[in-house]
């Protein structure tokens, strides 16, 4: 049986997943139950939408700083218009999608670097939030509250809801024609060009996909989290970057993967856990999972390696 | 005529003529009265961006996928380790110095290691460097704030002729970061590199001991530039790096830098330096909030950037 490079591209990543949770399940056996495992990939579904909005915009080239900013904002809008007058809410959640799109042309028309660009909005969208909510605070909408604590039988919300992302992505991006033009944006703009379709759309188009995700990772970032403030999920830029490199895509040539973007940004919610069973010193956490992170890079090379090793023979 | 037009080809022009008109109307809605202290304080601050600006932008021009993340964590754990080595004494000064070149050293070289050996791409790896840096900076630093000697602080907080000694550092190193880029073969072999890495190495040019030495390079700008720091604003901070994470990739691109690489540009991280500080001290002077501050810093970066991309594309 042959393995096609795409399932390789998968199976790193789902492995240094489960060999994660079998070290957190050794130390912890308690862990390996319903709550367990609710608590251990809680904070995991916000941060899988952000690293699909971020894989979104690395298979075409570029790359977006403001993801962890642009969250924020969100979360800031779900805990107060979206919250007190929902059509309101839902007016700016569409005004920032187009936002989006509108940032894509204009990368591409004026053939900008999309890291200053994103860098720039960055400020735009932390200011934004800093006036909505100058300290922390606002509220849930029952809803968002009632999708992310509800307790679907035998499997928790953070995995069901996890594995909902990663399908429907999975058919939009690899499965659809959709997903096609927007990897062959990344892989070659020439040939997309010439075979007449237009990037500019396809770009904008992918722009505003990864600003409809990143609204979503804000909703239920707020789900779980009951209020907001402006530099709630600041960390997310990284941690999406993190995410999808992780889950094997690459920066540059349309090679992505949203089931192993998902896979990432689960690994990376686990490694937070995974310090804390280990009882490491609150010093040492950061560095830890940076140690972590620069461990599963090496096994993906090691077994990067053995593949080739497999096909020359 | 010919002499306007060389002029207006240069990159860097755009940065300094949005600096100059930041800096007119900050001075005329103040009646004049704070050029002075205006200018030192720019050129003081605009210092520290430069410093970390020049090291980012060697490695930028290396090419697409280079940049360097772990500036801010270098800076704190090289500040927090100076002054916790120097302990107030004046005699220190220079092994204090010394230490922290030497930690821009090792940092350098690990990040290097871990782009090389591990293949990692240079985002990913120097995050997760700079997670561990921050670490060993968290556990040395213990919430203690220790002071610099004497000496240092009095040296970092003081003018010569006017001119805040902190800048003149700067310049010392932008004379010699310019001499590298434009008179050696270190230079050129790192805008070959930048322009086409397979070209580079086809010539015979020596791809991976560029890149570390950039990689050091630096990092030691950092280290240096976090040694500064803490002794110029009294003491090391955890957080006293943050701010020139963003700060340092932008200057390095507003200033002109080819963001795809294979081209620098050491006056325009001056001019984009000082425009930086001097927006926020506008709108600071303007009396605008927090909020609108950060949205309009956003927006005028996004403005000059599409001005200065836009002649690009004309060409």
């Amino acid at each position: 049986m042959r393995i096609s490079t795409s399932t390789i591209r998968l199976v790193i990543p789902a492995a240094s997943l489960a060999l994660l949770l079998a070290a957190v399940f050794y130390m912890q056996p308690r862990a390996m139950s319903y709550t367990g495992l609710n608590l251990l990939f809680n904070l995991a579904v916000p941060i899988a939408l952000a690293t699909v909005a971020q894989m979104l915009i690395m298979a075409v080239n570029d790359l977006d700083l403001s993801m962890g900013a642009f969250v924020s904002f969100c979360a800031c809008v779900t805990a107060t218009f979206l919250q007190a007058s929902p059509t309101l809410g839902v007016l700016i959640f569409l005004g920032a999608i187009v936002a989006y799109a509108v940032i894509g042309v204009v990368i591409h028309v004026r053939e900008l670097p999309s890291i200053v660009v994103t860098l720039g909005m960055s400020f735009v969208w932390g200011g934004l939030a800093v006036l909505m909510l100058p300290s922390p605070g606002g509220e849930a909408p029952g809803w968002a509250r009632w999708l992310m604590t509800s307790r679907p039988p035998f499997v928790p919300m953070a995995i069901v809801a996890s594995i909902v992302i990663a399908l429907i992505t999975h058919f939009v991006i690899m499965r659809s024609s959709v997903g096609v033009l927007i990897r062959g944006v990344g892989g070659n703009v020439r040939s997309v060009e010439r075979a007449g379709w237009s990037v500019i759309r396809i770009r904008a188009g992918t722009y505003a996909l990864a600003g409809f995700f990143a609204v979503l990772s804000g909703i239920a970032l707020v789900g779980l989290t009951t209020s907001a403030d402006a530099n709630i999920a600041l960390r997310y830029t990284l941690l999406s970057i993190a995410g999808v490199i992780l889950g094997g895509g690459e920066f540059v040539g349309g090679k992505v993967s949203p089931i192993g973007a998902v896979i990432g940004a689960l690994t990376l919610t686990l490694a937070g856990s995974f310090l804390s069973f280990m009882r490491i010193s609150p010093d040492w956490q950061i560095g830890a999972q940076g140690a972590i992170l620069i461990v599963v890079l090496g096994l993906r090379l090691l077994l990067n390696r053995l593949e080739k090793r497999e096909k020359s023979r | 005529m010919n002499g306007t037009r060389l002029l207006f080809s240069k990159p860097w022009i755009w940065s300094f003529a949005a600096t100059i008109t930041v800096w007119i109307v900050t001075v005329l809605f103040t009646g004049g009265a704070s050029s002075l202290g205006l200018s030192q304080a720019a050129l003081t601050f605009a210092a520290f961006s430069v410093i970390v600006g020049l090291g980012q932008m060697f490695v930028i021009t290396l090419g697409p996928g280079n940049i360097d993340l772990s500036v801010p964590a270098t800076m704190t754990l090289s500040g927090t380790l100076a002054l916790k080595l120097m302990d107030v004494q004046d005699g220190m000064i220079v092994v204090g110095l010394l230490v922290s070149i030497l930690l821009g050293f090792g940092i350098g070289i690990g990040n290097y290691v871990l782009i090389k050996l591990l293949r990692i791409p240079p985002i990913i790896a120097t995050l997760s460097m700079s997670f561990i840096i921050q670490s060993t900076a968290i556990w040395t630093n213990r919430g203690l704030r220790i002071k610099p000697p004497e000496i240092l602080a009095s040296f970092t907080t003081s003018n010569l002729f006017g001119v805040p000694n902190i800048a003149i550092v700067a310049l010392i190193l932008s004379v010699i970061a310019w001499v590298l880029l434009e008179k050696t073969v270190y230079g050129r072999w790192i805008s070959a590199i930048g322009q086409s890495t397979f070209a580079a190495r086809m010539t015979g040019i020596p791809v991976d001991g560029t890149r570390l030495v950039t990689y050091i390079l630096c990092a030691v700008l950092a280290s240096i530039c976090g040694y500064l720091l803490a002794s110029f604003s009294g003491g090391a901070a955890l957080n006293m790096g943050s701010e020139y994470l963003l700060m340092s990739i932008a200057v390095v691109v507003i200033g002109g830098t080819a963001v795809a690489g294979g081209n620098s540009n050491i006056p325009g991280i001056w001019g984009a330096s000082l425009f930086m500080f001097l927006v926020v001290s506008m709108l600071n002077t303007y009396g605008f909030g927090a909020g609108f501050r950060l949205i309009l810093t956003g927006l005028i970066i996004i403005a000059v950037i599409l001005l200065a991309g836009g002649r690009q594309s004309s060409r």
